[in-house]
């Protein structure tokens, strides 16, 4: 027992406070973006959108969420009960872990004590998103086979394959900007983009990769194939009712939020204030970390945004489109990317 | 007991536990789930050799590539206890034959390893399993090993490209 005092409690309460502030922040900011998402949709469409609870409709997630929690919760008869329930668990947990190696600013002073805004920074961090985002499926996988529908396993299917073929090129195109950064922490990624350019001047090729990646791990439109209400009724959640439906949909928005946080890192600087050197200002201390989350949060909107905008102005593919954009382009197009930066990398060297 | 004593007991214990559950369990996807359960803990453990790099790549290659195709498979072919095929006894036997090979050759492993024995493990120390030193050894020292796995899973790739193209 004696051994358990010598540990870092300050270090570990400032940490527990972080991951409850973290985990907090993204669903808040999930809730939101389901707002914005009926706004954005009513915008394009020339309707005006949810307007009814609060000022600008703006308590309209919370009427939601409500709505959901108070549904009748049914369990078919003919599912595997206790993997059902675990399939939206999973789904849920799977898109909250990966807030963990974000770097959401730069280091905060407070009380006289440096604390890191990151939760973890593992000398991996970005083959941890990956190795997370690979166990997402998981969540849809088991709910659609628990389900005992024919429709749901099917659904999960389609989103299991889609997930693995999009991965591949994913992890190619960052293994072209992991040559260049030579290193996989993400708060170095980012410091490093912070004395010099943002990756994506170096990188175009390799983000647009990314991106088209992204919006297929996510299951957004165009690559919604598991959601395909007009070819499989409802997808993978369709025996779902109340909050276990509430959590699938959800994990999607947190999964969105995450990924906007990761490419904004990734490739635009994280939380680095554009047009500013943060380096010549030390003396502002804290406020500094402050701008940081702004401009950080900023750059996540916009990305948010992106999803949406494509959302509503894209139709979907059909499977064999999808799968052939996958393996037939994008791969190869990684593929090429990666061995150009080499290239380039080596002759620079030389 | 110390933080990395209580946690090396704990995930080896769930290690055991999962990989008895893998065999027990009458549904086959239960099995699956079990054993993704096994990767988590064997990661843990490479987590306290400070082995981050092996950790994460266990976790993305077995549970988050491999594992998901099982599931694939198993879901497809909806196995359950009505259509099993009962299976003769001879094939039970060989069943049992194999299994206790497999038994005396880890036992006779495990004998020999006496050089371990009375040493202690080195927890959360070396870094051999982080990603610079790992990378320079298996280009500079395994190098001729590693392109050859490397050529075997390419020549396995285009095995599997040609027997799925045969119709």
């Amino acid at each position: 027992m004696i051994y358990l005092l010598t540990i870092d409690w300050l270090l570990l309460l400032e940490k527990l406070i972080l991951i409850a502030v973290v985990v907090m922040a993204s669903l808040v900011i999930a809730m939101y973006e389901t707002y914005a998402e009926r706004k954005i949709a009513a915008f394009m469409q020339d309707r005006i959108g949810p307007n009814r609870a609060g000022i600008f409709g703006i308590l309209q997630p919370l009427a939601d969420g409500m709505k959901l929690f108070f549904k009748e919760e049914i369990i078919p008869n003919s599912s595997n009960k206790i993997l059902f329930v675990l399939g939206p668990s999973l789904a849920m947990l799977t898109a909250m872990m990966t807030c963990a190696v974000v770097p959401w600013s730069g280091d905060v002073n407070l009380f006289g004590r440096t604390i890191s805004l990151q939760i973890a920074d593992v000398n991996i961090g970005i083959l941890y998103v990956f190795a997370v985002v690979s166990l997402g499926i998981y969540g849809v996988m088991i709910g659609g086979w628990a389900s005992n529908n024919k429709y749901s396993l099917l659904a999960a299917l389609r989103g299991a394959s889609q997930v693995i073929s999009y991965e591949l090129a994913m992890g190619i195109s960052l293994i072209a900007l992991l040559m260049m950064t030579g290193s996989l922490s993400l708060k170095t990624i980012v410091e490093q983009q912070m004395q010099s350019h943002w990756n994506i001047l170096y990188q175009p090729l390799g983000f647009l990769i990314f991106f088209v990646c992204a919006l297929a791990e996510c299951n957004r439109t165009p690559f919604d194939l598991s959601e395909a209400e007009n070819e499989l009724n409802m997808g993978y959640h369709q025996e779902y009712s109340s909050m276990k439906l509430g959590f699938y949909l959800f994990a999607e928005y947190v999964n969105m939020f995450v990924s906007s946080a990761i490419m904004a890192t990734l490739f635009f600087g994280g939380y680095d204030i554009p047009f500013f050197n943060e380096s010549a200002h030390a003396d502002l201390g804290n406020w500094l970390a402050l701008f940081g989350i702004i401009c950080f949060m900023l750059k996540i909107g916009i990305f948010i945004f992106l999803f949406m905008w494509i959302r509503w102005t894209v139709p979907r593919f059909r499977y064999d489109q999808l799968m052939n954009l996958g393996w037939k382009k994008l791969i190869p197009l990684a593929l090429a990317n990666m061995l150009v930066t080499g290239a380039v990398i080596l002759w620079l060297h030389k | 007991m110390t933080a990395t004593e209580i946690l090396f007991w704990f995930l080896s214990a769930l290690a055991l536990f999962s990989a008895l559950m893998v065999v027990i369990s009458k549904n086959p996807v239960h099995s699956v789930l079990w054993l993704i359960v096994v990767f988590f803990s064997i990661s843990g453990h490479y987590i306290l050799l400070n082995a981050q790099f092996i950790a994460i790549v266990n976790l993305i290659v077995y549970a988050g590539a491999i594992m998901v195709l099982f599931l694939f498979v198993i879901m497809l072919m909806n196995l359950n206890a009505n259509t099993e095929p009962q299976r003769n006894s001879l094939v039970r036997l060989a069943g049992v034959v194999a299994g206790g090979l497999l038994l005396t050759v880890m036992i006779s492993a495990l004998r020999s390893a006496n050089e371990i024995t009375n040493s202690k493990a080195t927890m959360s120390e070396g870094d051999i399993g982080l990603i610079q030193n790992l990378g320079k050894i298996l280009f500079t020292q395994y190098v001729v090993p590693f392109e050859l796995s490397s050529v075997l899973f390419l020549s396995a790739m285009v095995g599997a490209v040609v027997i799925g193209k045969k119709e």
